[in-house]
């Protein structure tokens, strides 16, 4: 090993306290990037081979009924590959040992098979035709403690069906089992099953007919001349508008998911990477101003300028790749336990974890330019560092009074003030750059909390505040307002508030959008509109009111006339103006008063089901009632899905945190240690002096740790406001069609995190204090000059 | 015994008295914002083979400036300096280095020696850049110190460490030992001991040897000495009989 090599190996050991802590930030680097960069591949790459293999379909329809024989028209179709026609029917379900009304989603198996949204058979075997056997989600078996063998019960066409689940299985379709419509996945109350054509056909009275179509388009279609194409031939047919993946609900949920870790994967690792890069700055900086005398004589020696700058790097480059491996292994584990999850999660069948190759060559690449960035300043001081400079004692730091000082305030701090005060002073980037390093890792803390904080809020807002509603009553086909009053009459039910929803579309200019129409009382006493804010809103008396997103969608603003193509009844078409839009928070959502909305539909009053005030001592007889009513298409019980929801979310959430404290801890340990040992190796003859002078233990920490504490707190201030910009940032990535995630941060976020942050660098300053301690007073000022 | 290896030609050691460096009006002027320092103002120098050189002048008269020049530290301002046929005026620093590696050995006032190498290591560390070194154990040996061979610098006394930083300059058999105030640090007692090894590789290696001091006393340990006030020589004097170093008085 050559001699510059040994020295490198010995100041390595050395400083291995401040290499270990820059390792450590580093390897939370790669372990952020490493971890969700895999996963996200892992993620979006399963996903896609599980499109392709089990054969995903481009566009979706539903109709109401069409001859089989339609079929070969919509094949005919320029640009649409295999087609299939399918029966999808929902009904009211009743799970054995379940008080609670849920809805079971069943879509059939043409003979042979699905040709496209295939089916992965998780357990049992393929059902037989005519013997009432079904395959079921996973999910429903393990959440409601059934077996293969156990039968549910279904309400089709008025008639109550078995359905026994002879096996368990999945498909691209449903890798969220979600309810069209809904936000949120109720796995408790709604299940998917496959069952049989012929079965199915039979119970929904649709024998040689089908009212779902889905279809692969050809290489090189287009998609929407597929769509118009197939929106026109399947018009007449009650066909509510065939819709693209775009739309498909469970691809959009995941495709947000991959679009949001792709995010976590750039943003995390850049914060962490900005802190190493100035650990290494000042370390570096630090480092060789202590050995100007060293590299001076090794220059004068004849070692060559590139030798003295490539020693540098090596050494940065030593702790920078200690870091990478540390954060890879980190990384692994922490992509492997992701994958785990979002595998678990999602329901996917095909989820291979792999460790990268090239994210890890990335991940090393980054550091390594980092580390060098980092370090370039010194390691140019360095190389520029003229060689008879060994020749000459060092210049003793020059100190000035600082500002402050001079605006007469060092009056009032004693001699210890005013050393702080002037070693602040006298490097006030790189104090300011601690106070920073230490504002990120509290960021990083207020930005995991963040997000518990907003979607708490938003579910507070949306389900407790806004919505009051204990039950949501969908009918099976619009009714006679005159239901209402026999709903009042159900055991527990302390008001209802009868809502009407229309399916249309909507047209502006070229732009379309398909949805259902709610219609609410003009000031909806249960079911009630919020805005972002908080605030509630009322339904306009005439015209249409849009969520802001869908008016975005759609390029329509207030005082505009959009078509309006009624979906059902005698499907008229008109014209309606935009009244308002709505700033809120979760989904696309289009409202009119109830009467306008029912004039607008054409054949007089009608409701399609009721928000349910519900005493929560009845619910269970409530449940038990609705179960059994044939005109009940579902019922959705708001607790219980929020409930579910908040549990799940949790889940999630704690786990994040948890790394999240980890790094911040990391980052806040890395930058005080190192920031103390820093100040203390520069200053290691001053505080000695001070001791000889007559000074206690106490007293000499004070200088040291006092500048640290007044970074440290500089820091706190500066930490909420970066939290907030992190978050900002973030809320922006997080929000789709389905949520806008509004900026909250509560004051226990700040306050845990300030916790976190002064706690670490207590615990820092306290093993720093023990080395001032032992100071060897003999020894540091028996060092030279 | 002579220690010089005769493997390179073109390198070939002059023969004692010719001279090997020769400086004419050599200036040197730092800047420090308005105010500009003139450390040497037009000085002419010869230093000659295998010669004890010994350059006197009070603190700031330039003398450290004058030995970074000749050692290829640092370059004049004005004038020439050839260390034979090499121009130190016009090279770059690349060529300084190059003429660094082979030819200077430097002995700094501070000794400069690396604290987290042992002596052993502080010398290989330039034997491993040279061309026909001595091996670090031989050089400790030359220095009276190779039963500390395995010490860091830390657990050595001022004079042996410069005694570790003259063993360090030797061992690569330098043409010229260039050493600014190499007792400046030291008591008498070590002070002493330090010059007598520098003027016993002097004598036994035969290498050109140029010492700074600002005390008079280490004067009559030399060939010259050359006397240097504010910039210029102002006196240059060949000793007829020199002082061993014991001898001296302080
Ligand atoms: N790097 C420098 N910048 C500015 N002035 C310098 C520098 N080096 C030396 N000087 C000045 O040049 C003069 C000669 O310095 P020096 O050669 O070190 O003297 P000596 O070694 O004889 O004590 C002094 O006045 C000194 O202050
Ligand atoms: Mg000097």
């Amino acid at each position: 090993m050559s001699m510059l090599d040994r020295k490198l190996r010995r100041d390595l050991l050395r400083m291995k306290g401040q290499a270990a802590a820059i390792a450590l930030v580093v390897a939370c680097a790669v372990a952020a990037y490493v971890g969700s960069t895999t996963t996200y591949r892992a993620l979006r790459s399963s996903n896609e081979e599980y499109y392709d293999r089990f054969a995903f379909a481009d566009v979706f329809a539903e109709l109401r009924r069409a001859p089989a024989t339609l079929a070969s028209r919509i094949a005919e179709i320029p640009g649409s590959g295999t087609v299939e026609t399918r029966i999808v029917a929902d009904g009211p379900m009743n799970i054995p040992d379940f008080a609670e009304p849920a809805t079971a989603h069943l879509v059939s198996i043409p003979p042979g098979g699905p040709r496209l949204n295939r089916l992965v058979l998780l357990s049992g075997r393929m059902p037989e035709p005519g013997s009432d056997e079904a395959l079921a989600g996973e999910t429903l078996l393990k959440l409601h403690h059934l077996h293969l063998g156990d039968a549910v019960s279904v309400i089709l066409e008025g008639a109550r069906r078995t359905l026994r689940i002879v096996g368990t299985a999945t498909s691209p379709e449903f890798i969220f089992e979600i309810r069209p419509g809904d936000l949120l996945p109720d796995d408790a109350h709604f299940a998917v099953f496959w069952a049989p054509e012929a079965d199915l056909a039979a119970a929904m009275r649709m024998e040689g007919a089908f009212n779902n179509v889905v279809l692969r388009l050809a290489p090189g279609a287009d998609r929407q001349n597929v769509l118009d194409n197939l929106d026109r031939l399947l018009e007449p047919y009650g066909c509510l508008g065939a819709y693209g993946r775009d739309r498909h609900v469970s691809h959009r949920f995941i495709s947000d998911e991959i679009r949001q870790l792709q995010g976590v994967a750039v943003f995390m690792p850049a914060v962490f990477l900005g802190v190493a890069a100035f650990l290494l700055n000042v370390a570096f900086s630090r480092l060789v101003g202590t050995q100007r005398e060293q590299i001076a004589a090794i220059k004068a020696l004849g070692y060559g300028n590139a030798a003295v700058g490539l020693h540098f790097l090596q050494l940065a480059g030593v702790i920078v790749l200690l870091g990478t491996l540390v954060g890879t292994l980190a990384g692994a584990w922490f992509g492997s336990v992701m994958t785990k999850m979002y595998a678990l999660f999602y329901h996917l069948p095909l989820f291979r974890y792999e460790l990268d190759p090239s994210a890890v060559a990335a991940a090393v690449l980054l550091s390594l330019l980092t580390a060098f960035a980092g370090v370039a300043g010194a390691v140019r001081r360095a190389v520029r560092l003229p060689p008879a400079e060994a020749m000459r004692p060092p210049a003793p730091p020059r100190y000035r009074a600082t500002l402050l000082e001079r605006l007469g305030l060092g009056r009032l701090l004693g001699p210890v003030g005013r050393m702080i005060l002037r070693s602040l002073g006298r490097r006030p980037v790189r104090a300011l750059l601690t106070a920073v390093g230490v504002a990120a890792a509290m960021a990083i803390l207020v930005l995991g909390a963040f997000l518990d904080d907003s979607i708490s809020w938003m579910m507070d807002l949306q389900f407790r505040r806004a919505q009051l509603e204990d039950a949501t009553v969908t009918f099976v086909e619009p009714r006679d307002p005159a239901v209402v009053v026999e709903l009042r009459g159900l055991p527990g039910v302390s008001r209802v508030e009868p809502f009407r929803a229309v399916p249309v579309v909507l047209r502006a200019g070229h732009r379309t959008w398909r949805i259902g129409i709610l219609g609410l009382p003009a000031s909806p006493a249960l079911h009630r509109i919020s805005d972002r804010g908080g605030n509630l809103v009322d339904i306009p008396a005439a015209g249409l009111m849009l969520t802001d997103k869908l008016a975005d969608l759609l390029h329509v603003h207030p005082g505009d006339d959009l078509g309006v193509d009624v979906l059902e009844g005698t499907r008229p078409r008109k014209t309606v103006r935009l009244a308002a839009v709505v700033r809120d928070l979760i989904g696309l959502s289009a409202y009119m008063e109830l009467d306008a909305l029912n004039r607008l539909a054409g054949h007089g009053p009608a409701v399609s089901g009721a928000f349910l005030s519900v005493d929560q001592a009845s619910e269970k007889e409530l449940h038990r009632r609705l179960k059994d009513a044939p005109m009940v298409a579902g019922v959705l019980l708001q607790r219980v899905a929020v409930a579910s929801f908040e549990a799940t979310n949790a889940q999630y959430l704690l786990f994040f945190t948890g790394i999240l404290v980890l790094f911040a801890a990391v980052i806040s340990v890395g930058v005080v240690y190192n920031s103390a040992r820093v100040t203390l190796a520069e200053r290691e003859r001053e505080l000695a002096s001070l001791r000889v002078l007559g000074f206690t233990r106490g007293e000499v920490s004070a200088v040291l740790l006092g500048e640290l504490a007044v970074l440290v707190v500089l820091a706190l201030p500066l930490g909420c406001l970066f939290g907030v910009g992190f978050s900002a940032l973030i809320a922006r990535n997080l929000s789709s069609d389905l949520f806008r995630v509004p900026l909250v941060v509560e004051n226990s976020t700040f306050a845990f995190a300030a916790l976190v942050v002064l706690g670490a660098s207590l615990l820092t300053a306290l093993a720093v204090r023990r080395r001032i301690d032992r100071l060897d007073l003999v020894e540091v000022l028996k060092t030279k000059e | 015994m002579r220690l010089w290896s005769a493997g390179n030609d073109d390198d070939a050691r002059p023969a004692p008295g010719t001279p090997v460096f020769v400086a004419r009006d050599l200036t040197k002027v730092y800047r420090m914002g308005e105010v500009e320092v003139h450390a040497l103002r037009g000085m002419d120098l010869e230093l000659f083979a295998g010669e004890f050189v010994v350059l006197l002048g009070p603190s700031g008269s330039g003398k450290s400036t004058l030995l970074n020049i000749l050692g290829g530290l640092d370059v004049p301002s004005g004038g020439t300096v050839r260390y034979r046929e090499h121009d130190l005026v016009g090279a770059n620093e690349r060529l300084l280095t190059k003429y660094r590696r082979e030819h200077v050995g430097f002995v700094f006032q501070f000794y400069n020696l690396i604290p987290s190498l042992t002596a052993r290591e502080n010398i290989a560390l330039v034997t491993e850049i040279s061309r026909h070194p001595m091996a670090p154990e031989e050089a400790l040996a030359l220095v009276d110190l190779a039963d500390r061979m395995d010490h860091f610098p830390s657990q050595l006394s001022g004079g042996q460490q410069q005694r570790v930083a003259i063993a360090r300059a030797v061992a690569k058999r330098p043409d010229v030992l260039l050493c600014d105030e190499p007792t400046g640090a030291l008591d008498i007692t070590s002070g002493k001991v330090v010059l007598g090894v520098l003027a016993r590789v002097n004598r036994e290696l035969g290498t050109t040897t140029a010492v700074i001091t600002h005390n008079a006393a280490i004067a009559a340990m030399a060939d010259r000495v050359v006397t240097i006030a504010d910039g210029r020589i102002s006196k240059v004097l060949r000793n007829e009989h020199k002082a061993s170093p014991e001898d001296l008085a302080w």
